[in-house]
């Protein structure tokens, strides 16, 4: 378990702030207002019905979506607009990406690069993005390989692997670039019951042995429980109950958070 | 049916014809398989240029290169050709130029069908998958990097079956370069024909098409094994000789349309490869 679960909450400096995010798509207002903070090294978990705008937080930090309307700062540097002399203004691409640098996300369907091998995989951003020598590179690759298990499989396609064997791999891939802020998006969904486990497995060695901050949406909710500092109870765009898992998860004061519940435990 | 006939008698002094203009109907030959790869080379160059700047986050980019592509696939290639051979040269200091044959045929050919080209290889980057995009996002990858280590490779498996059609039908659309004195395979058949007859000439000439097409299907099927293989698709080329001879089919992951599709082209290369072997 992290040691830093009373740090939750509010106190120390915040290294993911929302700042009355707004995210609409089309006539869909997927996220209203929203404001909240993650501490550095605290583990967030998002839960809530599907629709309800978790994933679209995850992608936001990623910068997959663009805001709609209001302010998202990592470690105090705004990531996707700034406010410049009152004005709302956009960051550029080239920016944004020396920003998102220092965040990684693993995703639902893996997204390994099908044309590379696991070693290739996992060094392309170190290598690009920043200007390691190949070799220190691939043993640092290798050292994370041994953590997630998939060293024996170092120049294998993707394709050749199971699905909680890429999922693993990409885990890797996304650790190789030192992140500060890790997104989990339903990194187990598309995983068959029986690879579940081994994937989690490495998440809580992950978790247990590094700060980084992460931000998790997930239908796992052991490993929900196991994980985090707090969990958030989202619905129709908005955090409608956070607390300790413990709390959340025991005795909820939300009757929608004890219905959610109800359905999925 | 006096055709019929005569081909059948005449095949033995026709044959000995042949063999007696060899060394031109060789020249001929060796000319269009020069403007075919002259011309695909030009047309795939033209097709990425073109097909990734179509999708160009600069407007001016990507209007400019949607109204290069309507003008060359929009035009006739035998207007092209006529216009490159006989008005370029009239055009007014400096730009009147007369072109060599050779190179007024590649030029139309790679111009035309690299229009064509260029629309495939843009669809191919629209279909290779989202996630892909964003994981070279998520990895802070920048989009160049991205298009030509992650997009393209993959892109590419999708693009060669497209090509190889438009390969084909470059080597068809060859035939017209004779018209602007290039002395290409159809020329000398031209030639032939006077002294064989049509019958015998014409049919000469879809063999020797259709000859030169199966080149270029087995090695473009040779080709897209490859590039199938990595992205994992597939069997390594050392490892499925027979599928240059077979339309390389999709694996089964590939879902059940794509089953079908494998399933018809199998049939399809099946009765074909036969004709071509034999």
């Amino acid at each position: 378990m992290p040691e830093n679960t009373e740090n939750s909450g509010t106190s120390g400096a915040p290294h993911i702030e929302f700042r009355d995010v707004v995210k609409r798509f089309g006539d869909n207002t997927v996220l209203n207002d929203l404001n909240f903070t993650v501490t550095k090294g605290e583990r967030v978990t998002l839960i809530g019905p599907s629709g309800s705008g978790k994933t679209t937080i995850l992608r936001l930090v990623m910068t997959l979506e663009e805001l709609t309307g209001g302010y998202i700062h990592i470690g105090g540097t705004p990531l996707q607009y700034e406010e410049q002399g009152g004005k709302r203004v956009r960051i550029a691409d080239k920016r944004r990406r020396r920003i998102t640098t220092d965040i990684g996300m693993v995703f639902q369907h893996f997204n390994l690069f099908p044309n590379m091998t696991v070693m290739e995989n996992i060094i392309e951003a170190p290598v690009n993005v920043m200007g390691l020598k190949k070799a220190e590179a691939e043993s640092k690759a290798e050292a994370l390989l041994d953590k997630v298990g998939m060293a024996w499989k170092k120049d294998a396609r993707p394709s050749e692997l199971s699905g909680g064997q890429q999922q693993r791999i990409a885990i890797a891939r996304a650790l190789a670039m030192d992140p500060e802020v890790l997104l989990l998006d339903e990194v187990t969904s598309a995983l068959d019951p029986e690879l579940v486990g081994e994937v989690l497995a490495v998440l809580k060695d992950i978790a247990a042995e590094t700060d980084i901050s992460m931000l998790i949406v997930t239908h796992e909710m052991q490993f929900a429980r196991d994980v985090s500092d707090r969990v958030m109870m989202f619905d129709e765009g908005s955090v409608i109950e956070q607390g300790l898992p413990d709390k959340i998860f025991s005795e909820p004061e939300n009757q929608r958070t004890q219905d959610f519940l109800r359905a999925v435990l | 049916m006096d055709g019929v006939i005569g081909f059948f008698q005449d095949l033995g002094p026709n044959l000995e014809l042949v063999a007696e203009r060899m060394p031109q109907i060789v020249d001929g030959l060796l000319v269009t398989m020069l403007a075919m790869a002259l011309g695909a080379l030009l047309a795939l160059v033209i097709a990425f240029v073109f097909g990734i700047a179509q999708i160009s986050k600069f407007v001016v980019v990507r209007v400019v290169a949607r109204i290069f592509v309507e003008f060359f696939r929009g035009t006739s290639i035998v207007v092209q050709l006529f216009w490159l051979a006989f008005v370029l040269p009239q055009l007014p200091y400096p730009f009147g130029f007369q072109l060599d044959p050779l190179l007024v045929g590649v030029l139309a050919l790679g111009l035309n069908y690299g229009a064509y080209a260029a629309e495939v290889v843009r669809g191919s980057i629209g279909s290779v998958p989202k996630g892909q995009y964003e994981a070279i996002s998520a990895l802070s990858l920048s989009p160049t990097r991205g298009m030509f280590r992650v997009v393209i490779p993959q892109a590419w498996a999708l693009m060669l079956p497209s090509l190889s059609n438009l390969w084909i039908q470059l080597l068809k659309g060859s035939a017209i370069v004779s018209t602007v004195l290039l002395y290409d395979l159809f020329f000398q058949v031209e030639q032939l024909r006077d002294r064989t007859g049509t019958w015998f000439a014409y049919t000469f000439a879809l063999l020797a098409y259709y000859l030169i097409a199966w080149l270029i299907v087995i090695l473009m099927n040779g080709l897209e094994i490859r590039a199938k293989h990595n992205i994992g698709r597939g069997p390594a080329l050392s490892q499925s000789w027979r599928g240059l001879f077979q339309a390389p089919g999709s694996t089964p992951e590939g879902g059940r349309s794509a089953r079908v599709v494998r399933d018809k082209s199998a049939v399809k290369a099946g009765t074909a490869g036969e004709g071509g072997l034999a």
